[in-house]
């Protein structure tokens, strides 16, 4: 029995069997009769995954359901624990979520690592040697009633990860003997990934578990935070990685992406962080006249060309859009510029102008044949007006000679 | 010069008996009165369909009727092709200044009772015109194929769908298929520069006919023994004139200052843009059919509010036949007050859908 244990904990898509009544058992039945604290475990299996897929209370905790003498039911010999020790408690829901054999009835796409994982993961190795406080299976995805990952409810769906991680994490009594921050859940919610993911919804959008790993949790060290930020932020890792700061941030020890965009507090880039002005993080290093200070205002003034070429198109476009001229295909063309321009915002990352500066002369040059369609539509709309002016007076000249010649045969 | 031509309007003469035409044209008298400045809407009328039948004929040379190629086709003559902006927004304006001195016209006639006898048949051929201007209107609004045409002719034809016993034969006649798609932009056109003006070259034909056999209506309020009358030629003409080089004024105004949109590309795919209303010709029976409960009496409340419309436009058309002759003395008619109520009714929930 054990073995049909702790089924589908984290299979995120739907269980591959219907959803089925929890076993009727002893367990149910006295549990429930006791009322609460020991009713609810029992009130909490309606929503429990285990129990929609066919087990009950004896997969976890053993002890023979089908008799309704407590000494029977609850017979130690018959594999009962009432509490399994924490450091058990892993190795409990291994049983049957390391089982691949026994994981693809359920979902053949489940995966069976977690428990090979969470031993390599800081709270695993903690707990492995003893420490209570450590996080285990059951703190994250809860003790009764646990929900498919896929459920909004589950405490690990990905918009509740940041506030399943931040009970521990953010609790600075507990957190206090290991020596970490607490404002990680605080600095990741105000983060352009926390507002993405919390405020606007965006399920694409990183939680904890998408830089630290989920059962392999553990914090990224120096060398590995660029492949951490690159499983998202391909291109720019792959410009980093040739940059010159690659090599000097490897032989400083300087940890890559977050050295500039912080980690858990990563805000919306803008160019403002780019040159050698008060704002730019290039500044913070680059001396005046060095190499890369000379190289952080050319792909300033790169970015910053592009972006009043556009703007300027922009604005005369839309001038003449307001005075009704057709002016759609220059517009969806400036969309073509602000592509480049997105470009060269991200090939900044190899930190050599020379990178940038085709992208940007592109953007630059489709930006001004845009702005010129501009111009000539507002051309072509005095020209029209011109137009109607002289042919309104022609119309209006043939009224008044219509108007006389009536007049006259009136007479 | 005199000779010449005396020599080949004889030739002429000989073969068409044109001159028998002009006669006509030179005894034709207009009454003058006091309601005679509402002839005039007939003519413009008229002169604005001639207008949409020479731009429209430009168009064609450059537009391509296909899902594919509608919308850049009318971006190229918006662009691209020398005064094809000026075309296609004269167009798109003459449009709807027809549509709008035909309701007025319309009205006109009510107002004035002039479908009496022996004019009722000139009544129905107007009435009809009318009907067949509104369908101009929904078939040439589509050509384009622009997000707005697009979702508006959803609309419509899902409105057509609901007619009872005809619907669902109607919107898969009209859309050549169950959803608005090129097949339905390829057969609108066909209705457009096909079919509609086959029809309407017969009826302005006959409605001319008409009005030259019967001549204009005097209003009942006039005495037409005694009312003064003008000479159609050139009295009456050249005052039309006047009327029509103000119309092309105002489309050269229109068209210069508002050129008329292109609007984005239909894509079946995208969402219904917020706010989405037909031409101002249909808004008011579009409101109404918002106002009207979903069901009413059991009956679903749409197949009410079209049968409803339906039944409008059969009283519009033998109002001739069913109207009184004449209203009897001291006892005001019910037809002016009836006609009033619906110009309201038009103007009243055409400005509600507007507002919001």
């Amino acid at each position: 029995m054990w073995q049909q244990l702790l089924l589908v904990m984290l299979v995120s898509p739907a269980p591959a069997q219907p959803a089925q009544k929890a076993v009727e058992s002893s367990c149910v039945r006295c549990h429930l009769a006791m009322g609460d604290p020991l009713a609810e475990p029992v009130k909490l299996s309606a929503q429990d995954i285990h129990f929609q897929n066919g087990l009950s209370c004896n997969a976890c905790h053993g002890g023979d359901p089908t008799k309704d003498a407590l000494e029977e039911a609850m017979n130690p010999r018959k594999g009962f624990v009432a509490h399994p020790l924490r450091k058990q408690i892993a190795t409990l829901c291994a049983s049957c979520h390391s089982n691949a054999d026994f994981m693809k009835k359920y979902n053949p796409q489940a995966r069976v690592d977690q428990h090979s994982e969470y031993l390599t993961s800081v709270h695993g190795k903690k707990n492995q040697a003893g420490d209570p406080n450590v996080a285990t299976c059951t703190d994250c995805h809860g003790v009764h009633g646990i929900r498919a990952v896929g459920d909004p409810n589950s405490p690990v769906y990905v918009t509740n990860v940041a506030a399943t991680c931040g009970r521990c994490h953010s609790d600075v009594k507990r957190m206090g003997s290991y020596g970490i921050p607490t404002d990680q859940q605080e600095q990741y919610s105000k983060s352009v990934h926390g507002v993405a993911l919390m405020k606007q919804r965006d399920l694409s959008a990183p939680a904890c578990n998408s830089c630290h790993g989920n059962h392999g949790a553990t914090p990224p060290g120096v060398d590995s935070v660029a492949n951490v930020c690159g499983q998202c932020h391909v291109t720019q890792e792959g410009l980093f990685k040739q940059s010159p700061h690659s090599k000097a941030f490897a032989e400083n020890k300087w940890p890559g992406c977050v050295t500039c965009h912080q980690n858990h507090l990563v805000v919306r880039p803008t160019d403002a962080m780019l040159g050698v002005e008060e704002t730019a993080t290039c500044a913070a290093c680059h001396d005046r006249g060095s190499p890369g200070y000379v190289a952080a205002q050319k792909m300033k003034s790169e970015i910053t060309n592009l972006q009043t070429r556009l703007d300027s198109a922009k604005q005369v476009l839309e001038r003449a859009q307001r005075a009704g001229m057709e002016v759609s295909s220059p517009i969806y063309q400036l969309s073509e510029a602000r592509d480049r321009l997105v470009l060269a915002r991200v090939q900044i990352h190899g930190f050599t102008p020379a990178i940038l500066q085709k992208t940007t002369a592109e953007g630059e040059s489709i930006a001004a044949q845009c702005e010129q369609s501009g111009w000539q539509a507002i051309a072509e709309l005095a020209y029209r007006r011109k137009g109607l002016a002289v042919s309104a007076a022609i119309l209006l000249c043939m009224i008044g000679l219509l108007l006389l010649k009536i007049r006259q045969l009136k007479t | 010069m005199n000779a010449w031509a005396s020599k080949w309007g004889g030739w002429l003469e000989e073969r068409l008996g044109w001159r028998a035409a002009v006669r006509l044209l030179e005894h034709k008298e207009v009454p003058v009165h006091r309601h005679s400045i509402w002839y005039y809407f007939g003519g413009m009328t008229l002169f604005l369909f001639v207008v949409q039948v020479c731009t429209g004929i430009l168009l064609l040379l450059y537009y391509r009727p296909s899902a594919e190629t509608a919308f850049e086709s009318v971006e190229f003559i918006m662009t691209q092709v020398q005064f094809g902006w000026l075309i296609r927004s004269i167009h798109s304006w003459s449009a709807n200044l027809m549509i709008g001195t035909a309701f007025v016209h319309m009205f006109s006639a009510l107002f004035l009772r002039s479908f009496r006898r022996p004019r009722e048949l000139t009544w129905v051929s107007g009435a009809l015109l009318l009907f067949l201007s509104l369908c101009f209107g929904f078939s040439g609004y589509l050509l384009p194929w622009n997000k707005l045409a697009f979702f508006a002719t959803k609309v419509g034809t899902d409105i057509a769908g609901i007619v009872p016993l005809i619907g669902p034969f109607l919107l898969r006649f009209l859309r050549g298929g169950d959803e608005v798609t090129g097949a339905t932009l390829t057969r609108f056109f066909g209705f457009h520069v096909a079919i509609l003006p086959a029809i309407a070259t017969v009826l302005v034909s006959v409605h001319i006919y008409l009005v030259q056999k019967h001549g204009m209506s005097t209003p009942p309020s006039v005495d037409a023994d005694k009312v003064p009358k003008m000479k159609f030629i050139p009295d009456f003409l050249l005052r039309d004139l006047v009327g029509w080089l103000t119309a092309v004024t105002v489309l050269a105004v229109l068209a210069a200052i508002f050129p008329w949109e292109l609007g984005e590309k239909a894509d079946p795919f995208s969402p219904a843009p917020a706010g989405i209303k037909p031409e101002w010709y249909f808004v008011y029976m579009f409101q109404t059919l918002k106002y009207i409960p979903s069901k009413i009496l059991g009956i679903d409340g749409e197949v009410l509010g079209i049968m409803f419309f339906g039944f409008l436009g059969l009283l519009l058309i033998i109002t001739p036949f069913i109207s009184p002759r004449e209203p009897r003395t001291g006892r005001r008619s019910l037809l002016p007050i009836a006609g009033i109520l619906v110009l309201l009714y038009i103007i009243v929930l055409s400005a509600l859908a507007y507002r919001t």
